[in-house]
């Protein structure tokens, strides 16, 4: 029970779940803001509206905890929702304040594009990141969303992707933050790849015990 | 760059996989996790499942076989086939579906959208329209897989499904599908200029040219085939190479980690 994904009502768990479990850790999928705040690598996945996601975090007594979570230093991984819930504010559907954790405003690409984003798009990193270690500059993610982050903060953006002419930050984070616009959980080898990495470095943090079985 | 993305379909009964697919080198042609690997590898880039099962009885083998697919093989999986409710709809994301492909039941009470879309994001409704041609440049919705006339305008009934909410079109046509002839291009070019959603182009793919028509005068951001994949005919890799050297962004198929099957 170490890993800890933090269900909070939204859709996809279960990938999010089966794919750390392929990466070597069952993790441990909780609503119970006791068993976040014990957490030694926390996971908040998500796809869906900002609205509500926020609505559930407050209801749910997640959203102080997730934040002191944060804050501890311990490893944290956001994926699509979860990590637009990072920033300040969501425009999505009004505007929404969110966890702020990274400063800055998730915004919708503009009218007149395809929307939602939807499919396998490269990502470029800006430096190396130990997430994205052994994944080649420039491999495929799937994608699907219609809204994006602006941080504040440059050095909080990590990687870049390009859409129809918008680059936007897809994979952003600080210290022991990283978050991704893309789902790791469907994108194949690489998305399985960052899964395993960021348990890797949970492990080499001492937040987590080392692996006892590989996964099938 | 954001690739144009190709989509095996599989027809599944009772849980098992019946059609739309090559039976090559596989031990149990029938197997959903099996197929669904297999397509994995070779590159598809993300899988479509149709439940087609007859018996109200059996419907819950799906979800079963969502969550043993959904549970090994790592890329988007659409579920379509038989959706009524709201409750559908979760039971399949529940299990493991990252898409709700609906069709009859979303013509028949339209609100079905706006709830999927509410209650799940609209990233995860997919609306099946198939249509027929009436006249140059006019199609009729049909539903029951083609079976009813509706009286409705194709172009119309699409543009009505993404205001409510859906995220994605699967486009058919009735006209076209299981011929192996081509998509319908200017049926795709209607809708794609129609609408601001990604819009998958469905029935009547044959050759590796058809799918590059689709792409490119179509306008279609994903194709799904099921007969041009039957009896091996031409596999993931080819197509993918065939498309990309004619410029239409692909995703390179990933070589096979070592150990991997």
């Amino acid at each position: 029970m170490d890993v800890v994904i933090v269900d909070y009502g939204a859709g996809n768990l279960r990938s999010v779940a089966r794919a750390v479990a392929h990466a070597g850790v069952e993790p441990r999928v909780t609503a119970i803001a006791a068993e976040v705040e014990r957490a030694r690598a926390l996971i908040v996945p998500g796809v869906g509206a900002a609205e509500d996601t926020m609505a559930n975090l407050r209801a749910a007594g997640l959203d102080g905890p997730i934040r002191d979570y944060i804050a501890s230093g311990r490893p944290f991984l956001g994926v699509c929702m979860g990590m637009q819930a990072l920033f300040d504010l969501s425009e999505e559907g009004g505007e929404h304040p969110c966890l702020g954790v990274l400063g800055g405003r998730i915004v919708r690409f503009p009218y007149g594009m395809t929307v939602p984003h939807m499919g396998w798009n490269t990502v470029t990193l800006r430096d190396e990141h130990p997430v994205f270690e052994g994944i080649p500059q420039g491999s495929y993610f799937y994608f699907v969303h219609s809204y994006h982050p602006r941080p504040s903060e440059d050095a909080t953006v990590l990687g870049e992707t390009e859409y129809e002419g918008v680059v936007f930050p897809s994979v952003v984070g600080r210290e022991n933050v990283v978050a991704t616009q893309f789902h790791p959980e469907k994108s194949g080898r690489w998305g399985l790849r960052l899964y395993e990495n960021f348990l890797r470095l949970a492990r080499e943090r001492g937040s987590i015990a080392p692996a006892h079985t590989a996964a099938t | 760059m954001l690739t144009k993305r190709i989509i095996p379909c599989f027809d599944v009964d009772n849980g098992r996989v019946v059609k739309g697919i090559s039976f090559v080198d596989l031990v149990d042609a029938g197997d959903p996790v099996e197929l669904a690997a297999k397509y994995d590898l070779q590159g598809a880039d993300e899988l479509v499942f149709l439940d087609i099962t007859a018996s109200s009885d059996a419907r819950t083998s799906v979800y079963e076989m969502i969550r043993s697919t959904a549970d090994q093989v790592f890329i988007p999986l659409t579920v379509g086939g038989g959706v009524r409710s709201a409750s559908d709809v979760r039971l399949m994301l529940e299990s493991g579906a990252d898409k709700v492909s609906m069709n009859t039941a979303a013509v028949q009470r339209p609100e079905l959208i706006e709830e999927g879309a509410k209650g799940f994001g609209s990233q995860c409704i997919v609306v099946a329209v198939d249509v027929k041609r009436i006249a140059p440049g006019k199609w009729e919705v049909f539903t029951h897989g083609g079976r009813t006339p509706t009286g409705r305008d194709g172009l119309e009934w699409a543009r009505e499904a993404v205001e409510r909410g859906a995220g994605e079109l699967l486009v058919t046509s009735m006209d076209t599908d299981g011929h192996q002839s081509g998509y319908d291009i200017p049926l795709l070019r209607a809708i794609t200029d129609a609408v601001e959603v990604p819009v998958i182009a469905s029935g009547g793919a044959g050759t590796p040219e058809h799918l590059y028509e689709a792409f490119t005068e179509g306008g279609a951001a994903a194709v799904l085939a099921a007969s041009i994949f039957h009896f091996g005919k031409y596999d993931i890799p080819f197509l993918k190479q065939y498309l990309a050297e004619r410029g239409v962004p692909m995703r390179p198929v990933e070589p096979a980690e070592q150990g991997d099957a």
